[in-house]
């Protein structure tokens, strides 16, 4: 596991940007916030780009910026790869030749990676004599990430790197992104403000307002916590859940799962049966019961006890349900709260509509020790 | 009238001026221009304003003025004389620094123009991929800003071949030494050996009109677009 260091300062425009925290970076990290929070700014301060920035940076013990009179070391001596929001391809050469360009500069001269073998596992190959004006967004993007690996960098910062994509292709490019960190054995860490790509990637999230760090740890706690909902996603906030596929139902396009609160149907994925896969669970779409349940669906009906409240200030109350060893978050009325009779403690039914659940099908299962199905 | 062959000596010194001219330029513009590019300093429009100067400056004040500053009598013609025992006026030598000065923002606009079209964006994806600034600049930044380079190297080649007032004020007109091309045709004129001066005029006229061409096509059909 890679450590990064940080506690960095730099004066921008609306705020000053402030971040100290220790990242214990294993697999891909999302830093997570509002648009113009600083997440690009601290990604590009992990790699240098920012001069002006004051503070420490240090990649596993080696410093690569430290307070005044310490000369911090220059971008191009940082082991990083870096992919950029709009790729910055080097248009002068083809396809192959940006490859080359980053290959031939690479950090570490013992890299096993080859040209060949990045190119093959991004899908490059037929590209690679083509001139980078013509390639589509999720092309470039593609070869950018294959650029940042080829540099043979100890860590790759990627800065939405989906953000001009369109939606379709954004599901192409993302299972690329999520074998990164297991085919080529380098960290990620992973700017974006759009929750599915969190859902989709990521494994740690370190969560940003004005500048700030507010919290970091592994994506399933910040997420369930009650008390981050309204920069974790004020309608958009709920549970993710890592399930296992236990299968699939041609006739009606839903794929089962399972964790250890329960079973779910949700909208067909196309993931091998035995597989992990993570689903997010709206808050606004999860409906709370008390005593035994009517005649609704038993497929997604599951069985848990409220473990906490919050109330918003406005019509709602956020309620955290534990489901095995899971959470899941249901947002209600204060009405249904009075009526329910809910507080910690009290036993319920939860109850979740298929079709409004996300699966996201990227492979977790190399690492288990992230789920919350297996955390104790 | 005219007395038999032509001379065509004036044509290959004006060739070799610009030639000279547009080599020295291309390297001093460089840094300069890359400056002015990414400077944040308040100093940045001073120096643009100097530099575009000889736009609007009529060539025989600023002859004159090169004239007075580079005069063996004023400490840097006198430094050159100490150091080299010619004078800079009425040399060619003089002649190059007049045209380095008079062609200036003919190198420096559109090299300026095209770095900053690459802005940082390609120079920081080089920087990520391990290029050292010198190599970002060697390898990035000059192949995309090739279409300044060649729109800068055109136009001094061509301004300094048709300068007039400055070559005369500072060079005078010694044949095979700083006697250049338009400074011919305008003696032609004054002798009234229209003949002379028409070939003369007609190649000019030919080889700009082919040079502006040349800047058209490669502004049109060159590939390398900005993002």
């Amino acid at each position: 596991m890679s450590r990064l260091d940080l506690n960095v300062r730099l004066k921008l425009d609306r705020f000053t940007l402030d971040v100290a925290d220790t990242l214990a970076l294993q697999g891909i990290t999302a830093v997570f916030g509002h648009s113009g929070c600083g997440k690009t700014t601290l990604l590009r301060i992990i790699a240098g780009l920012e001069r002006g920035a004051a503070g420490r940076v240090a990649f596993n013990g080696e410093v690569w910026q430290d307070g005044p009179g310490t000369r911090p070391r220059p971008a191009h001596q940082r082991a990083v790869g870096y992919v950029f929001q709009d790729a910055r391809l080097f248009n002068h050469l083809d396809v192959a030749g940006n490859l080359a360009y980053a290959a031939r500069r690479a950090h570490q001269s013992s890299s096993a990676l080859s040209q060949d073998a990045v190119a093959e596992a991004l899908d490059l190959k037929p590209l690679l004599a083509q001139r980078c004006a013509t390639l589509s967004g999720g092309e470039r993007q593609r070869v950018a990430l294959a650029r940042a690996i080829l540099v043979a960098p100890r860590l790759i910062l990627m800065d939405e790197p989906l953000a001009s994509i369109d939606g379709r292709r954004k599901r192409e490019i993302l299972p690329y992104i999520a074998r990164l960190p297991r085919d080529f054995g380098i960290p990620v860490v992973y700017v974006t403000h759009a929750i599915d790509e969190v859902a989709a990637l990521a494994d740690q999230l370190l969560l940003m307002s004005e500048g700030r760090r507010v919290a970091s740890g592994p994506v399933g706690e910040i997420m369930s916590r009650l008390d981050l909902f309204p920069l974790t996603g004020r309608f958009e906030a709920g549970a993710m859940l890592n399930v296992r596929v236990v299968g699939h139902d041609p006739q009606d396009r839903l794929t089962d799962v399972e964790f250890d609160g329960g079973r779910l149907s949700i909208p067909y994925v196309d993931v091998p049966i035995g597989d992990t896969m993570r689903v997010r669970i709206r808050a606004r779409d999860v409906v709370l019961a008390v005593g035994a349940p009517a005649s609704l669906s038993a497929n997604n009906m599951l069985s848990g006890v409220v473990t906490d409240m919050r109330e918003d200030e406005g019509t709602f109350v956020d309620v955290l349900v534990r489901c095995g060893s899971a959470l899941l978050i249901s947002r209600v009325t204060r009405r249904s709260v009075r009526r329910l009779d809910l507080s910690p403690g009290t036993p319920v039914l939860v109850y979740v509509k298929s079709i409004t659940l996300d699966g996201y099908p990227a492979r977790r299962d190399e690492l288990p020790e992230k789920t919350n199905v297996e955390r104790k | 009238m005219s007395g038999g062959g032509l001379d065509l000596a004036p044509v290959g010194l004006s060739a070799l001026l610009a030639a000279v001219t547009t080599f020295m330029l291309l390297i001093i513009a460089t840094p300069l221009s890359w400056w002015l590019a990414h400077t944040r300093a308040r100093a940045k429009v001073l120096v643009e304003a100097v530099t575009a100067l000889p736009l609007v400056l009529p060539p025989t004040v600023l002859g004159f003025y090169l004239l007075v500053v580079l005069s063996p009598t004023a400490p840097l013609g006198a430094a050159f004389v100490s150091l080299t025992g010619t004078t800079l006026t009425f040399s060619f030598t003089g002649l190059v620094v007049a045209s380095v000065i008079y062609s200036l923002p003919f190198a420096v606009q559109p090299l300026q123009a095209s770095f900053e079209a690459i802005g940082r964006g390609p120079l920081e994806a080089a920087a990520t991929l391990g290029a050292s600034p010198l190599d970002a600049f060697m390898t990035v930044a000059t192949p995309l800003a090739l279409r300044g380079y060649i729109t800068a190297a055109v136009l001094t080649f061509a301004h300094t071949l048709g300068e007039f007032g400055v070559v005369l004020m500072v060079g005078g007109s010694i044949p095979g030494r700083t006697k250049v091309l338009s400074i011919a045709i305008y003696e032609h004129v004054e002798t009234i050996d229209y003949a002379s001066a028409h070939v003369l005029s007609a190649m000019m006229l030919a080889f700009s009109f082919l040079v502006l061409l040349l800047v058209f096509v490669i502004n049109r059909r060159y590939p390398i677009r900005m993002s």
